[in-house]
């Protein structure tokens, strides 16, 4: 009897192909669930926790250290945290996507009188940060399960302002485009106090790169941006800070920053202001926002 | 029917096709700013644009049964377009108003593609049954030409989804988009009309 080589290639793959994903060496899987939105896996790895919306290592949205829970694992968390040095004390803070709720965990116990506002598209993602992540919300944070530009547009009509907004809401693969746009950032903008910060999660390579750019520089001007696998974006209502001020707030913050795992050694070299994107780019809006083809395969 | 215009009817039936997809995937673009992205928004969407079908093919079914000609069948293209224009030209205000007014956001989103999308595309279903009329020309090839006219609007559909939603919103405004549609129906429909009309026979 003889076998297509393509028939084969067809029986290796529906037998092994399962196999290889159920039984990668050195992960255990605590949880795996189909949610509205998404698959969301829980498992460990090499004294990690994460959870991913695949199961590629990726496509991992959150991670937390068994031994070190309170240490931010990943780089662009860490970065993150470099919004502190334009805002040393904020009382007001939005968080615009959960993941394993890394950081309103970490503002909690760095800020435990500030107000936090955390929205989350996704029920399953906010009971996944509760059950796996230890996310507790505490008296003065509120979680909203909602998309995070309706959210925003409500905030603006209640004129509600924030010290820190942090906008954290895309996955590796894919993007709320409605979510990067211009008329977007300027509601954001709306909703900053006098000196308040904004530190966006953004991608750092792909086609994309350049409209992002161009996109937020039209919305504030100049803005620093911080690069490691993502880019952080920071701007600061009422003009960037000067770089001795930077430096004055993060010597402030060292002892306090350090159980996180951030280091202003490490940070604040990185803190430079952007140029550099091509002169005619074309601009993201609510009319033209084709992101998650920008940053396809090219 | 001489095969040209028959021709022509078919083309009307696949543009149609393909204007109600176009449509229905950016409105979900429309309405993004204001309700977001979740399930329900497009939950919202669907569901009006199924029941402006179905309506639209109960009335086009029975427009058909007057005088059907394809200057009327045109007259439904042109209405069709004329009722996609206030979504470029009213749609950001309507939805502001909607959404400081509603707070549910299923109810918001509903009420909102109910008010921009149900007309033009109510008018667009009834391009399929009216056509279907005036194709039947004898009984025993009713079916045969029901089927290759939905073969045309739904394959119209197909394309219209696919350009609009892997190309035409990587180079255009989604207004450009509309307005180019608005404009191709309405040198289709006035093409059609340009035609000395004949009474389909009975």
């Amino acid at each position: 009897m003889s076998v297509s080589p393509l028939k084969r290639l067809l029986w290796v793959l529906a037998f092994v192909a399962p196999l290889a994903a159920a039984t990668d060496p050195g992960i255990e899987v605590l949880h795996r669930e189909r949610s509205l939105y998404r698959n969301i896996f829980v498992y460990e790895e090499e004294g990690l926790r994460c959870m991913s919306f695949s199961r590629t290592r990726t496509a991992r949205q959150s991670c937390v250290s068994l031994a070190e829970p309170g240490k931010l694992v990943f780089n662009y968390a860490r970065l993150m945290m470099a919004a502190l040095y334009l805002n040393a004390a904020p009382q007001r803070i939005l968080i615009l996507g959960l993941g394993g709720g890394t950081l309103p965990t970490a503002f909690q116990r760095l800020f435990p009188s500030a107000a936090i506002d955390a929205v989350e598209i996704d029920s399953a993602v906010v009971r996944v940060a509760r059950k796996f992540f230890a996310f507790e919300p505490g008296p003065d944070t509120r979680v909203f399960e909602e998309d995070g530009r309706v959210f925003v547009k409500r905030m603006q009509r209640k004129s509600a302002k924030y010290d820190l907004i942090v906008l954290d809401a895309f996955d590796h693969e894919y993007i709320p485009e409605h979510m990067l746009t211009r008329e977007f950032l300027l509601e954001v903008k709306s909703l900053l106090a006098d000196r308040g910060v904004l530190a966006a999660n953004t991608f750092s390579v792909s086609k994309l790169y350049d409209h992002e750019s161009a996109t937020y520089y039209s919305v504030f001007g100049d803005f620093f941006g911080l690069k490691q696998n993502n880019r952080v974006i920071l701007w600061r209502s009422g003009g960037l800070l000067a770089k001795s001020d930077i430096v004055r707030n993060a010597d402030l913050l060292e002892t306090k920053l350090a159980p996180f795992g951030v280091d202003k050694t490490w940070l604040l070299p990185q803190i430079e202001v952007e140029h550099g994107w091509p002169p005619a780019t074309r601009l993201l809006t609510d009319q033209f926002s084709p992101s998650n083809l920008l940053n396809g395969p090219h | 029917m001489p095969p040209a215009r028959q021709l022509l009817t078919y083309l009307i039936a696949g543009w149609s096709g393909y204007y109600v997809m176009a449509i229905e995937l950016l409105s979900g673009r429309i309405l993004a700013p204001n309700f977001g992205n979740s399930i329900y928004v497009w939950g919202g969407i669907i569901t009006v644009f199924m029941v402006a079908l179905s309506v639209g093919y109960l009335v086009g079914g029975q427009l058909s049964v007057f005088a059907p000609t394809q200057g009327k069948l045109a007259a439904l293209l042109l209405a069709a377009a004329a009722a996609t224009l206030p979504i470029v030209i009213v749609g950001e205000p309507v939805l502001d108003w909607i959404f400081n007014r509603v707070h549910d956001p299923r109810y918001a989103s509903l009420l909102a593609s109910s008010t921009l999308f149900f007309v033009p595309t109510a008018v667009s279903g009834m391009v399929s049954p009216y056509a279907v009329r005036l194709l039947a020309t004898n009984l025993r090839a009713t079916g045969r030409s029901a089927g290759l006219l939905f073969f045309v609007s739904t394959f119209g559909s197909a394309a219209g989804t696919i350009l609009t939603s892997f190309y035409m919103v990587l180079w255009f405004e989604i207004n450009q988009i509309f307005i180019g549609m608005i404009v191709i129906s309405a040198l289709i429909g006035l093409a059609t009309l340009g035609f000395r009309d004949v009474r389909v026979a009975a």
